[in-house]
């Protein structure tokens, strides 16, 4: 099969590889570029830990085709890290014990972090709407709004 | 068209862990020359914290920081037996195993010392800060990381510990027939708020309060993120969650996440919980183990909610729309019982 070259950003680095006709997203990041961060979940749009951002827009990686992405900026979990701090998101999801198993995680950050990008002081309604395409089966959900909510409002841990 | 409340309640005695074959747990604990140990284990941390757990069970133990103690539960290979992570055992048994462990650990890091400080190991107490001094005077005292020097390299000691919990064999009583099939029980008590729509028959939860009794709460953090996420399973399975909706006929049945339903941020209500905790005679330092109880008062409080909203009785799981409209459709009407 032929392959086709595809050029991205990837967490504000120029990446560049050749994939198969039909690759989706998810297994381009995964397996070509290394960033295991999206989670393969459902492979069906289902669960919502594949999320990623592109061109700051909350996607699901593995319903999204590869090529399609050519030119366009990609941000995942593991680029939200901002040296060897952690965004305040993800010092509230600890704070708040959002995380069990943590599978559903990077998918929660994602949709929280594209929520925030663009209404930085969200009612908790709308952070149950930003989260309600992720599913998580062990920390009902609670722990998780009230972490975004704790991130919106500056009130996270140093 | 009509939405009615009702109010259900449920108690559960809970057992902790199995009874078969003993349901055994070993740990292994040993100290590594930095004074650092490590703990050994099969056992399988599924996110409900029982890295954080057994850290702090064996910690406590030795005597040392928290910190100075990691938990590897890499490969059941290798590992010490484990049954597994499961019946809520984690706490009670594997605890149980590490503190045995820990607790051989220790008097061999005790020895040790004793022998570096030329006095009897029986004087010898742990400041619970890295350090091991002779009792009343603790200007004579050695760093955990000297001992384990000392013992690895000038002494030829291993500052190790074996641990084992095995639930001991219950005897029949030849009479009777009475037997004790568990060790030690936990309780829990939930009300649960429902609102049933007479003509769709969606169920929505409207409130859960709780309590709780599960021995000493090691971790109280722990214990509630598992209280709390685990009612959400609890309501999954009351309400939504099925493989064969049919059954035994297996049409209809989930195919994925967007057919299988459980609850989603959307669905969830307030739920205060109460911890009482009760130690338990033979639990590491008291612990029980909150695991599966958590999801296990959810299921009779919502059906009997249900019940009280609109006086069907729906006794097959998950208690689906379809079964709520069908049972209010075969008694002619919703039926609501007295508030209670």
């Amino acid at each position: 099969m032929t392959k086709i070259p595809l050029q991205f950003r990837h967490n504000g680095r120029d990446v560049a590889i050749f994939v198969d006709g039909g690759t989706n997203l998810l297994v381009a990041l995964r397996e070509l570029i290394g960033d295991i961060t999206p989670k393969f979940g459902c492979g069906q749009g289902g669960c919502g830990t594949c999320s990623v951002l592109i061109d700051g827009e909350l996607h699901l990686s593995c319903l999204t085709l590869a090529e399609t992405v050519s030119g366009r900026s990609i941000e995942t979990l593991d680029g939200m890290k901002q040296g060897p701090n952690l965004h305040p998101l993800q010092r509230a999801f600890a704070d708040n014990f959002a995380a069990q198993c943590g599978y559903c995680t990077p998918g929660m950050l994602m949709a929280a972090k594209a929520l925030l990008d663009r209404n930085p002081s969200p009612s908790r309604a709308e952070v149950v709407e930003a989260i309600s395409g992720n599913i998580c089966r062990c920390t009902g959900y609670e722990p998780i709004i009230n972490a975004i909510l704790a991130a919106a409002g500056g009130r996270v841990s140093a | 068209m009509t939405r009615h409340r009702g109010r259900g309640m449920a108690s559960i005695n809970y057992p902790i862990g199995m009874n078969l074959g003993g349901d055994p747990s070993q740990a292994l604990v040993h100290s590594n020359p930095s004074g650092k140990f490590t703990v050994a284990l099969s056992s399988i941390d599924l996110g409900q914290g029982m890295k954080s757990v057994t850290r702090q069970i064996c910690a406590e133990t030795l005597g040392v920081p928290v910190e100075d103690v990691y938990v590897d539960t890499a490969d059941s290979d290798t590992g010490p037996h484990c049954m597994g992570s499961f019946a809520s055992r984690g706490t009670h048994r594997v605890g149980n195993a590490v503190m045995a462990a820990a607790r051989e650990a220790r008097g061999v890091m005790m020895e040790a010392a004793a022998e570096e400080l030329e006095v009897n190991a029986a004087d010898l107490e742990t400041d619970g800060r890295g350090n091991i001094h002779v009792k009343g005077a603790p200007h004579r005292s050695i760093s955990t990381k000297d001992v384990a020097i000392a013992a690895q390299f000038k002494q030829g000691k291993t500052i190790s510990g074996r641990g084992i919990f095995l639930v001991p064999l219950s005897d029949v009583d030849p009479e009777t027939g009475e037997m004790s099939p568990a060790t030690c029980y936990a309780h829990a008590c939930l009300v649960a708020e429902v609102e049933v729509d007479d003509e769709t028959g969606e169920i929505a939860m409207v409130r859960m309060d709780s309590a709780y009794e599960l021995g000493r709460a090691l971790n109280p953090r722990l214990v509630e993120q598992q209280l709390v996420g685990g009612a959400w399973m609890g309501v999954g399975h009351a309400l939504y969650e099925t493989p064969e909706p049919y059954y035994p006929d297996p049409v209809h049945g989930p195919r994925d996440f967007v057919e299988y339903l459980m609850p989603g941020p959307g669905d969830i209500c307030p739920h205060d919980i109460a911890v009482l905790e009760r130690p338990a005679p033979d639990g590491p330092f008291g612990g029980k183990g909150p695991g599966e109880m958590c999801a296990n008062p959810v299921l009779p409080a919502v059906a009997n909610a249900i019940f009280n909203a609109v006086g069907v009785r729906i006794d097959d799981l998950p208690i689906t729309p379809e079964k709520v409209l069908r049972a209010i459709k075969a008694q002619g009407g919703a039926r609501p019982q007295a508030r209670r």
